[in-house]
C-alpha cells in the first residue's frame, strides 16, 4: 500500500485540509461581515428613499433618509408597536409561526400564503409634518415573489406617490420592466380607493385614456407581461385592503399619523 | 521554457477552450451573461477560484490520498468560492444581488474541478497556476463575447451605458427580447464554435 493510502494518513490530510479551509473561510466571513451589513442597510434605505421620491443627485442616501422615520405597526390593530425598526425583519418574521399568520386561501390574492403580524412603515416628513407614508408590499409575479414599496400621500391615504421594486425574478425585458422608471412614473397621482372606500386601482391592457372616466384608477400594463401586471395589481389589492394595512390606514384617517 | 509557459497560458483561449472545445461550464455562461457587468464579475471570480484551486491542489498533490482526492479538491474549491462570494457581497453589493446563487455555483463548474483533477494533480505549482489562469481566461473570453452581444442587442447598452437609443425612449433601436433569455446564449456560443472551427479546422470532430 502506498504511504499516502493508509487510514491514518487519509484522516490526517482530510483534517489538515479542513482546518486550513475553515480558517480561511471564517476569517473572510467575519472580517467582511460589517461591510456587508452596511451594504444591506444602505440598500434598504436606498429603496425606501426611491419609493419616497427623495432621490437627489447631490445629496447622499443617508442625508435624505434623515427625513424618514420608520415605525413598526401591528397589522391586526393598526396601532404602532414598541419595536425598534432596526431590529425588525419582516421577512424572517413572516417565516416564524409565532410572529406570522396564515392567510386564508380566499383572501390570499397576492399568493403569499403567510404574512408577518407586524410591518414597518416609513413616515416621510416635509416641513415638520408627515407628507407621505411608504408601505412595504410583496406578492407573486410570474416566476417568483416581487418585493417593493408603495408610497401614499399622507393627507388622503389614497393618492399614490411612488411605486418601486427592489427584488423580483420577472423576465428581463418583459415583466422585468416593472423596474423601468417610466412605467413606475405613471403610477404617480393614481388613486387607490373609490369614493366608497372600495379598492379600484387596476392595471389594464393598452394605454389609459386620461379623458375617460376612471382613468385615475387605471395604469397601463406591461406589454407581453400580463401575469406580472396582474401580480402587481393583486399585490396592491392585498396590502392596501383590510387584510394588509387597512386597519392602519383607517386608524390614521380617524386619528392622524 | 518560456514558450511552454505561454502555451499553457494561451492554449485554453482558442486551441483548447474549455467552453468551445470541451463544452464545459455552459450553465453559468447562459445564466449571467444578460449584462456585461455581471459577466465580467463572474469572469474575475472564476479566474481567481480556478487559479488558486489549481495552485493549492498542485501544492499538496503528493500528499493527497487517491481515495479522497475528489473530496479534497471539492473542499478547496468550495472554500475559495465562499471567500469570493463574501468579497463580492462586501465590495460589489449590487452585482452580487444580480449574480445571486451563480457565484456559489462556481463550485459545480466542471472547468474548475476538471483542471484540478486533470492538470493540477499531475503538474508542478507554477505550471498549474498558469493552466488555471489560462482556462479562466478561456472561460472569460466566451462569457465576455456572449455578454457583449446579449447586452448590446437585448438592451442596446454596454456595461449599463446606453449605446443605441431604444425605440421606447424615442430612439431607433427595437431591442431583441430573445437575447435577454437564456437560449440566446446557446446560439451565440454555437456561432462562436462554428467560427472557431472554421478557423482551426483540426477542432472539427470526425463524423461517425
Amino acid at each position: 500500500m502506498a504511504p499516502n493510502e493508509s487510514a491514518g494518513r487519509t484522516l490526517g490530510v482530510a483534517l489538515g485540509v479542513c482546518l486550513v479551509c475553515s480558517l480561511l473561510v471564517s476569517a473572510a466571513a467575519v472580517s467582511l461581515r460589517p461591510r456587508q451589513m452596511r451594504n444591506m442597510l444602505l440598500d434598504r434605505r436606498t429603496n425606501v428613499v426611491r419609493a419616497a421620491g427623495l432621490m437627489h443627485p447631490d445629496r447622499s442616501i443617508e442625508e435624505q433618509y434623515e427625513r424618514i422615520r420608520a415605525r413598526v405597526v401591528d397589522l391586526a390593530t393598526g396601532e404602532y408597536v414598541d419595536v425598534d425598526p432596526a431590529d425588525f425583519d419582516q421577512r424572517s418574521a413572516a417565516r416564524d409561526p409565532d410572529r406570522s399568520v396564515t392567510i386564508p386561501g380566499d383572501r390570499d390574492v397576492a399568493d403569499i400564503r403567510r404574512r408577518a403580524q407586524q410591518a414597518t412603515v416609513y413616515l416621510v416628513e416635509e416641513d415638520g409634518r408627515v407628507d407621505r407614508i411608504v408601505f412595504p408590499v410583496h406578492g407573486l409575479g410570474l416566476w417568483s415573489v416581487m418585493y417593493g414599496f408603495v408610497a401614499l400621500d399622507a393627507s388622503d391615504l389614497n393618492t399614490i406617490r411612488g411605486l418601486v421594486f427592489y427584488e423580483h425574478g420577472e423576465t428581463p425585458g418583459l415583466g422585468g420592466e416593472i423596474d423601468n422608471p417610466r412605467w413606475q412614473a405613471q403610477w404617480e397621482g393614481k388613486k387607490v380607493f373609490g369614493p366608497e372606500g372600495d379598492l379600484r386601482i387596476s392595471v389594464v391592457k393598452g394605454p389609459v385614456d386620461p379623458e375617460r372616466e376612471g382613468a385615475e384608477y387605471r395604469v397601463d400594463g406591461l406589454s407581453g407581461a400580463t401575469l406580472t401586471s396582474r401580480g402587481v395589481e393583486r399585490m396592491l389589492h392585498y396590502w392596501l385592503s383590510e387584510n394588509g394595512f387597512g386597519e392602519y390606514i383607517d386608524r390614521i384617517r380617524q386619528r392622524g399619523v | 521554457m518560456a514558450s511552454k509557459a505561454l502555451r499553457i497560458l494561451f492554449d485554453p483561449l482558442f486551441n483548447n477552450n474549455p467552453i468551445a472545445l470541451q463544452i464545459l461550464g455552459i450553465c453559468s455562461a447562459l445564466a449571467v451573461t444578460t449584462m456585461l457587468s455581471t459577466s465580467a464579475t463572474m469572469c474575475i471570480a472564476v479566474i481567481f477560484v480556478i487559479t488558486c484551486s489549481n495552485g493549492a491542489v498542485s501544492l499538496i498533490r503528493h500528499h493527497i490520498p487517491g481515495s479522497i482526492r475528489i473530496i479534497v479538491q471539492m473542499t478547496i474549491i468550495a472554500s475559495l468560492v465562499i471567500i469570493v462570494d463574501q468579497f463580492i457581497k462586501a465590495y460589489a453589493y449590487d452585482i452580487s444581488k444580480q449574480l445571486s446563487v451563480f457565484v456559489g455555483l462556481i463550485i459545480t463548474n466542471c472547468i474548475v474541478m476538471g483542471r484540478a483533477e486533470v492538470y493540477a494533480m499531475k503538474n508542478g505549482v507554477g505550471a498549474s497556476l498558469l493552466d488555471g489562469l489560462g482556462n479562466g481566461l478561456g472561460y472569460s473570453l466566451i462569457l465576455l463575447v456572449v455578454g457583449t452581444v446579449r447586452e448590446l442587442t437585448g438592451s442596446g447598452s454596454l456595461f449599463g451605458r446606453q449605446v443605441m437609443t431604444l425605440a421606447t425612449e424615442g430612439g431607433w433601436y427595437v431591442p431583441n427580447g430573445l437575447m435577454l433569455l437564456p437560449p440566446s446564449a446557446f446560439f451565440i456560443i454555437g456561432l462562436f464554435i462554428w467560427v472557431l472551427r472554421t478557423w482551426k479546422s483540426e477542432q472539427v470532430e470526425e463524423e461517425g
